[in-house]
């Protein structure tokens, strides 16, 4: 059995989900949307990530999200390969800084503006 | 003396609460706006939270702060009314809307104005306002110093840490901490309850396996030039704490989140009045402060929890202010409200009986299944928390038998 907190509203009910035989007994959920959230978080749990790369030449981090959201389990592995990034400047907000982040299929992208000093 | 510039409007900080109002008095006709910003850029706070869930309610998706800010930045660009001054501090604000500046290339100017929007964000607490005893080593910061470190210059500032306070930036900072590896032993909170969102408990703390103390307190700093650890101890329901119980948790950096204060030096110089709760200006539901022609809006008014809030306020000030500028005298009826139980705070303290207004609620403490009551309105409230602000929309049956005093209260509910 896992025991999790629903998100979905500020209500942030105690959900129980039992795996029995290939289904999902979800319990303690209030509603609908709360059952949908928790069998998303026991099947394939996914997250936005948001880092910051270094700029070439520049003493000031560039803000960066993957476009959207990557398997949890990969969230370390793409912060290892975020570590190694260097962007030149300029670089504009939703620019793409590496595509395909460790094989998620998902994008890393510039969240803000960096001009060229 | 310094020269004396005449303009129609003077706002007071450049993040989403000054950005929002600027442009929102530009478009109800202003023609002279200076935004004063002591910075080297806008976007405030924002440019250094690269987190996501901004924007969700006001924007419909889910952006991070940096972009938040992005999209008012440009379009307070396509305003030539506008013109924004930065590196530029205010020295000094007077009742009479005399606006003191200074700045590297133009030295002392003064504006007089005809209104004044004030909108300068909120502060942190530092170590002092919470007198932890203990040395004074190296390795102590609050959780937006560290955000800033991290996120702007680049810098990692250790690597085990102990977070004190449970607010949001605290939990953000927890995970972001977490994710440059850096061990987070546990986040301790003194009281029951976490102030923060419980979005972020379950994100930021329970994605990555990091205990939260609820009901635990830092009860000394150790260490001689670097923080070498801390005393932690649960607390007992008069948040003393429990000093058979103490135990050590290993650190070399100590992240504080404990809370933040509405920065009203400048409002105090002009003789505006504050409420003693949330340490913001008193406000009526223009937002205009006790003092004419002096408007406040965002987290120098009180601390929200969402930006979408402040820009929605933001907009509403900035109307107010453009209605002020341009002569358009409003003479309504006001009335004030009476505090009752389960409430903590409301802003705008007072409000026209005429008209709609959004009013944001803090609860004292935390219940379920509850009601929460404003004159004759009602909504039900499944769960009170005093992390997440209420918005009720008032409407003119709500408050219209009342002379003076609106009652409010969270009435019915089962503490939890």
């Amino acid at each position: 059995m896992t025991e999790l907190t629903c998100i979905v509203c500020p209500i942030g009910c105690r959900i129980r989900v039992n795996e029995e035989f290939e289904t999902l007994n979800i319990t303690g959920n209030r509603c609908p949307r709360g059952a949908v959230y928790a069998k998303n978080e026991i099947i394939a749990p996914k997250r936005i990530l948001t880092a910051v790369v270094k700029v070439a030449g520049i003493n000031e981090m560039l803000s960066v999200k993957t476009s959207e959201d990557i398997p949890k389990e990969k969230i370390f592995t793409a912060m290892q390969e975020i570590k190694k990034i260097i962007v030149d400047h300029p670089v504009k907000i939703g620019q793409v800084i590496k595509r395909n982040l460790v094989g998620t299929n998902v994008d890393l992208v510039a969240t803000k503006n960096i001009s060229s000093p | 003396m310094p020269r004396t510039i005449r303009t129609d409007l003077v706002v007071i900080g450049g993040g989403p609460a000054g950005l929002t109002a600027a442009i929102s008095a530009a478009e109800s006709g202003v023609k002279n706006i200076i935004l004063i910003e002591r910075q080297s850029k806008l976007g405030g706070i924002l440019s250094q939270c690269i987190h996501n869930g901004f924007g969700l309610r006001y924007f419909n998706q889910e952006l991070t702060g940096p972009e938040y800010a992005q999209r008012f930045i440009d379009e307070l660009t396509s305003f030539p009314q506008i013109e924004v001054k930065l590196n530029t501090m205010v020295i000094q604000l007077g009742s009479n809307h005399r606006v003191v500046t200074v700045n590297d290339l133009e030295g002392l100017v003064c504006y007089q104005a005809t209104a004044i929007i004030l909108a300068m964000g909120c502060r942190e607490r530092p170590r002092g306002a919470i007198n932890i005893p203990g040395t004074r080593p190296a390795g102590i910061y609050t959780a937006g110093t560290i955000q800033h470190l991290m996120n702007i210059d680049g810098y990692l500032p250790g690597k085990e840490a102990v977070v004190l306070g449970s607010g949001d930036i605290g939990l953000i900072m927890a995970r972001r901490l977490t994710l440059e590896g850096v061990r987070v032993r546990a986040v301790l909170e003194l009281m029951a309850y976490s102030n923060g969102l419980n979005r972020n408990i379950v994100q930021c703390l329970e994605d990555y396996e990091i205990p939260l103390f609820l009901s635990h307190t830092v009860t000394k700093i150790y260490g001689d030039k670097r923080i070498q650890g801390v005393k932690a101890a649960p607390v007992d329901e008069n948040h003393n704490p429990i000093l058979e119980r103490v135990f050590t948790l290993l650190c070399d950096t100590l992240v504080l989140s404990v809370g933040l204060i509405p920065e009203n030096e400048l409002s105090l110089m002009a003789g505006i009045g504050l409420d003693p709760t949330t340490k913001g200006p008193l406000v009526d539901s223009s937002y205009q402060t006790t003092v004419s022609g002096i408007f406040a809006c965002g987290n120098v008014v009180h601390v929200h929890d969402l930006v979408d809030d402040v820009s929605e306020e933001s907009k509403v000030t900035g109307r107010a202010a453009a209605a002020y500028v341009l002569g358009q005298k409003t003479l309504m009826r006001q009335v004030k409200f009476k505090i009752g139980r389960n409430i903590r705070s409301i802003v705008p303290q007072s409000l026209f009986i005429d008209g709609q207004t959004t009013i944001y609620i803090r609860a004292e403490y935390p219940e379920t299944d509850a009601i929460l009551k404003v004159g004759k309105g009602k909504a039900r409230q499944r769960v009170v928390s005093p992390g997440e602000t209420i918005r009720y929309l008032v409407k003119p049956e709500d408050v219209h038998d009342y002379n003076e005093f609106v009652p409010v209260s969270i009435e019915g509910g089962e503490s939890s």
